[in-house]
């Protein structure tokens, strides 16, 4: 299949492992900023491939991970209101909260749909007058525009009825908070992708600036990934950090100027609050004044007790790269894709749901 | 732990095909149910005629030549959103998915069962291009539909309309086939490229449209596996011919996918399998919806296509025998059983790694970014 195969072809792959292999003198690891990355390198079976010397670390980057228990609890609260149909991306369903999660809230009768597009979301507004609906916009700077997208196009047609519980989060600043903590050695990170198809690769040249580390910007196939580690390692090796783009055929160094604009136009910067990473300043999106009728927060003030996380659960360690998931005592016993206790088991970008959908313990 | 599956409420992804719907089956229907037949929990039950005698007791079995004759009976619902879609329909789905689950077996179909759920308000219309449906694939396939039921339930109460269909069939007696069966050694056949109904399904369904030329595989595969067998059981030109024997286990990977089909297998044999990825065949088409979508086409459904676990002797007259026939023509090896890393399936990759195939966790979902 074109645009895949030649992305996934196993001789290429195999040089550019020996190449990786040969300049590869010391240990050093990597972080994969992003949960998509971390999934492809495990249905790749990437880990084993590469030479001991490098080390990969999953990241924050699972928008549904790093999604607050509080933030969770709102959710559901606002889902359970009378006469609010709560609009959704899937796996924000299943993810539990201080107690019980929006799937189970939608079979005890609450009015949860699954959407596929934000305009998804707006349409089903559009079909019930009658009802408030909510989206609920997580996700990072890649599913942002799109929410920005859906709120100026009800603005523009008179939806009275279509509110969206912004929860949406920035990745460069917590990309800062994650280094500014040094908890977590490393030596080089994996760039996003697709978030920086959006913001557009020079906004990741504060890694290489301020903090020395190197930043190769990667698809999501397994030759897109291997050609990021094999710069990383070269940068790392020769000590001169730079930012590299090994996904040209997405990303840009200036990004996606009209998703950026709509962006801007429709949200502010503000403070947000991470699993993991607690209160990250400048690293969320609120709704701006303009379009305050749209914002779900202020339609609907919705009262939660305080939440409570699993004990046990290591989830925000994970998300930190501090932790691998096998480090938690949950994971695979309390802890499993059926029954998940955190939501790093829970999303198709989680590291636990990779480690363990993917056999992690067999690497 | 078991509590926690039971207390609560019954969850969308019960029915899945997945780890939550062994559970439900595993933990409340077979704790009620249990019995020897059932617990095999195969796709269709198979009960010796010969102990039907111990049900009636004097009875005797006119027309049956053969006292080791075994019954296979099976029942299933369709309840498929949107009921008409490219490459079938709801009746079409609810007689070949009945038909299949005996074949799965060993048997030859014969008799089936149709009960109707009828929403109010369901167009007659609709309704009678459904019922000439089940009536055309019934008659091509070579079963009867024998007796049946209707219901109709209150505008909302349903979704236009649910069927359920069981099925009787006959297995021959030298015919043995269990997912328990499967051996290290057994090769792994797949009849042709996987997860075309699913997909289609998917492209048809509210919110996701798209536009595709892709059509449900829905097909009754009991031809398919009567060429299967009729070809180990020959004397066959090659000299030395298996027998019936030669086929171990055969699965067709609805809900749930291949993959779930295949866990299910090493789970039940307590063998390892492994699959090799670049030899499962999926459709472009398919592939394609996958990768947009972010799913994976190992789990995605089938209604045309099964699995055979055959001895490594006979699958060269296996795939001959399947590809012969129009249900088979890209039958295809995928892998294999070994007596490492039992009850699991692993897949090797492209690039030679290995990995663990896990049974299907709820529904697949589109991801997010």
């Amino acid at each position: 299949m074109k645009y895949v195969d030649e992305y996934r072809a196993p001789e290429l792959a195999r040089k550019l492992l020996a190449s990786i292999e040969a300049r590869s003198t010391r240990p050093v690891r990597f972080m994969e900023f992003c949960g998509g990355h971390t999934h492809a390198i495990f249905r790749h079976g990437l880990r084993q491939m590469l030479p001991p010397t490098v080390q990969l670390r999953s990241g924050p980057g699972c928008p549904v991970c790093v999604t607050s228990d509080a933030d969770i609890d709102r959710a559901i609260a606002t889902a359970t209101l009378p006469g609010v149909i709560l609009t959704t991306f899937g796996d924000m369903i299943k993810v539990p909260g201080s107690d019980g999660s929006l799937q189970t809230a939608k079979a005890e009768g609450a009015d949860v749909r699954i959407v596929y597009s934000t305009l998804d979301a707006l349409q089903i507004a559009r079909d019930n007058p009658e009802n408030e609906v909510v989206f609920l916009g997580i996700g990072f700077e890649t599913t942002a525009p799109t929410v920005a997208a859906s709120i100026l196009e009800a603005s523009a047609t008179e939806v009275d009825n279509f509110r969206v519980l912004s929860l949406h989060k920035l990745t460069p600043p917590a990309t800062c908070a994650l280094l500014d903590a040094g908890e977590v050695r490393l030596d080089g990170i994996i760039g996003p992708g697709h978030v920086t198809t959006i913001i557009g690769s020079a906004a990741w040249e504060f890694l290489p600036r301020d903090y020395g580390v190197p930043c190769a910007v990667a698809g999501f196939e397994p030759l897109d990934i291997l050609e990021a580690v094999s710069a990383l390692v070269e940068m790392s090796e020769a000590g001169e950090p730079a930012v590299v783009n090994s996904y040209t055929r997405g990303v840009h160094p200036e990004g996606n100027r009209t998703a950026q604009g709509v962006m801007a136009r429709v949200f502010e910067v503000a403070d947000a609050e991470w699993r993991g990473l607690g209160r990250v300043p400048a690293s969320g999106l609120a709704i701006r004044q303009a379009y305050a009728p749209f914002d779900a927060a202020l339609a609907f003030p919705v009262k939660t007790g305080p939440a409570r996380e699993h004990p046990g659960c290591r989830c925000g360690d994970v998300l930190r790269g501090t932790a691998e998931p096998t480090d938690c005592p949950l994971f695979g016993r309390a802890c499993t894709p059926v029954r998940p206790v955190g939501p790093c088991m829970v999303s198709a970008e989680g590291a636990c749901a990779a480690w363990y959908q993917y056999g992690g313990i067999l690497v | 732990m078991s509590d926690q599956v039971l207390s609560g409420k019954v969850l969308l992804a019960h029915g899945s095909g997945g780890y939550l719907s062994h559970e439900l089956v595993e933990r409340l229907f077979l704790k009620h149910f249990r019995n020897p037949v059932l617990a095999r929990l195969d796709d269709a039950a198979v009960v010796e005629v010969s102990n039907l005698g111990l049900l009636v007791p004097g009875a005797t079995s006119p027309g049956v030549e053969n006292a080791d004759l075994k019954l296979a009976f099976t029942t299933d619902s369709y309840v498929v959103s949107p009921i008409f879609f490219p490459g079938g329909d709801i009746g079409k789905l609810a007689v070949c998915g009945t038909i299949n689950d005996l074949a799965m077996s060993g048997a030859k179909p014969l008799y089936l069962s149709a009960g109707f759920i009828l929403e109010e308000g369901l167009a007659f219309e609709d309704l009678e291009l459904v019922v000439a449906s089940m009536a055309e694939t019934a008659r091509t396939a070579g079963v009867s539909i024998v007796t049946g039921d209707t219901k109709v339930v209150g505008y909302g109460k349903a979704d236009k309309l649910f069927i359920n269909t069981a099925g009787l069939g006959v297995v021959p007696s030298d015919v043995d086939i269990g997912s328990d069966k499967a051996r290290p050694g057994d090769v792994i056949i797949v009849s042709g490229p996987i997860g075309d109904h699913g997909m289609t399904i998917m492209s048809q369904r509210e919110g996701l449209r798209f536009r595709s030329a892709l059509e449900s595989d829905c097909a009754p595969l009991h031809g398919l596996v009567a060429a299967i067998l009729g070809a180990v059981s020959s004397p066959g030109a090659g000299g030395s011919s298996p027998s019936p024997a030669a086929i171990r286990c055969l699965r067709d990977p609805t809900r749930g996918g291949l993959a779930t089909a295949l866990c299910e297998v090493a789970d039940k044999s307590k063998h390892g399998i492994e699959i090799e990825d670049r030899a499962i065949p999926v459709r472009d088409e398919v592939r394609a919806a996958c990768e947009l979508l972010g799913l994976d086409p190992l789990y995605v459904a089938n209604e045309g296509k099964l699995v055979a676990f055959v001895e490594p002797g006979a699958v060269d007259t296996v795939l001959t025998a399947m590809r012969g026939h129009q249900y088979g023509r890209d039958a295809t090896v995928i892998g294999h059983v070994t007596d490492e890393h039992r009850g699991r399936v692993v897949l090797r990759t492209a690039l030679g790694a290995r990995r663990i195939v896990d049974m299907l966790v709820g529904e697949q979902l589109p991801r997010i970014c």
